[in-house]
């Protein structure tokens, strides 16, 4: 393994390439099961069962489900704009994995003499001994977080439908304001760690210094408007207000409908990554597991408070939402930003 | 404003560890009530159907799903040459079985009820015989 490559080893593209499709494999599963786990947990919230009967208490259901729909009929509306309505899926699909690229999902693992960060686009600088990782990680899962209401904003509008249209246009509203609020309560926690990098700000929560204890009101504002930027219930009002048309996929069926559920569910579990990086130490946690573990038992966590949620609470009506976003959650993440500013600096 | 989310969270978390009351319905059957008005029966004695087609159970009904047609047999007794039910019509609410005068009439705790075609729901004096 001596060649070298822009510099690099070659050791670390092949290590890369094992990376992607570890992390591919893995938040496809996870959100294949997300979708069983949804129904099982909110079943038993609901004093019933959830699925029993593909499987053992229902495991193999995500596989029965994927089947059925790979063999459902696909229907394209007749006056659709045909390339549009198949793109939009993809391009809702697509933003959502590729976020996964900058979060660090534990230490460092050796080998061949090498020492491998176990997040995908970063690499070990043997001449300062330090991880380099993308130093404005953050601000690329916020670019990122914000293309995927592309996708929807394009599938209301190919479907040539006013349901459809007026979801998709709930969606991008929707988004926007939320993501102002997400975008303003990570700020404090860039403002403690002084970096964007996510190597930096997992680092500086090593020992349980955990920004959650420093910044609840900011861990707090961050998810419930992720939430609402995902579109997850009690904000999932681009799938439907008060009616139940599904809003932006109205004319959407099998597999491409599916995609956007993916997408939905992809996005829940890149929500849930960041917060924990931003928020619950990443992969720091007590020694007895490796630094992965810890990573995945706290994402997992965070997925079920998100299904939690859903079982709790009714849907917001629009208004609320819209409310809630502008006159509560965004004066809210200001103050804190001041507060911050005045205690820590 | 706090304080009510947070309950409804808790009374959720509550929930999510009691047992849950689902029914396996194909592999667990339910129990249905005595009283439960499930599909009906015509009541045997001696061989025949006790019924004497007195024409009460049709005139009750307010679905007017019932149809009979009385007979005369050897004796020169009255009995229903054709008794049929409508199940598609059929409301359940049991006043022809009040109305039988010469208690012919029951409902039983039968309920799967489903079938493939329209004409498969109208029960005839054959299949509304009381199975023993």
């Amino acid at each position: 393994m001596g060649f070298e490559l822009f510099g690099l080893p070659m050791i670390y593209y092949i290590a890369m390439v094992v990376k992607v499709l570890v992390v591919f494999v893995f938040v496809l599963l996870t959100v294949a099961y997300a979708t069983y786990a949804e129904r099982k947990i909110i079943g038993h919230m609901q004093v019933r069962l959830g699925p029993m009967r593909t499987g053992w208490h229902g495991l193999l259901q995500p596989i029965a489900d994927g089947v059925k729909l790979f063999f459902k009929e696909e229907i394209i509306p007749s006056q659709a704009d045909k390339f549009a309505f198949l793109l939009a899926p993809v391009i809702a699909l697509i933003p959502a994995f590729i976020g996964f690229a900058v979060i660090p999902f534990g230490d460092t693992i050796e080998v061949m003499g090498y020492k491998i960060p176990l997040q995908i686009a970063a690499f070990w600088d043997q001449g300062s001994n330090k991880i380099v990782d993308l130093n404005v990680g953050v601000l690329y899962i916020l670019a990122l977080a914000s293309v995927g209401v592309y996708g929807i904003v394009l599938a209301g509008w190919a479907s040539n439908s006013k349901y459809s249209l007026l979801g998709g246009l709930r969606s991008s509203a929707q988004m926007i304001s939320y993501e102002l609020a997400a975008g303003l309560a990570i700020i404090s926690v860039f403002m403690m760690s002084e970096s964007l990098s996510l190597q930096k700000i997992v680092a500086d929560q090593a020992g349980f210094g955990w920004y959650v204890f420093k910044q609840p009101l900011a861990f707090i504002l961050f998810f419930i408007c992720s939430l609402a930027e995902i579109n997850r219930t009690p904000f999932d009002l681009p799938e439907a207000e008060t009616e139940l048309v599904s809003g932006f996929c109205t004319e959407y069926s099998s597999m491409k409908y599916a995609m956007f559920f993916m997408a939905e569910y992809a996005n829940m579990v890149t929500v849930c990554a960041v917060t924990t990086t931003l928020f619950l130490g990443g992969w720091h946690g007590p020694a007895f597991l490796p630094g992965w573990a810890w990573f995945i038992a706290k994402v997992y966590f965070l997925i079920f408070v998100c299904m939690w949620i859903r079982a709790t609470y009714p849907r917001y009506r629009y208004d609320q939402l819209m409310r809630l976003g502008w006159k509560v959650f965004l004066p809210l993440t200001l103050l804190n930003i001041v507060v911050t500013g005045l205690i820590y600096r | 404003m706090i304080m009510p989310l947070i309950n409804g969270l808790k009374i959720t978390l509550k929930h999510m560890f009691m047992k849950p009351v689902t029914l396996q319905y194909p592999d667990e059957r339910p129990n249905v009530a005595p009283n439960f008005r499930g599909l009906h029966a015509l009541k045997v004695s001696h061989n025949n159907a006790k019924c004497v087609a007195c024409y009460l159970c049709p005139t009750v009904c307010p679905a007017k799903c019932i149809t009979v047609e009385a007979g005369e047999d050897a004796n020169h007794d009255k009995y229903a040459a054709v008794y049929e039910i409508d199940m598609l019509r059929c409301i359940f609410c049991g006043y022809c079985v009040e109305a039988c005068p010469v208690d012919a009439l029951k409902m039983t705790q039968t309920f799967e009820l489903a079938n493939y075609k329209r004409e498969d729901f109208i029960f005839t004096k054959q299949a509304l015989l009381e199975k023993k």
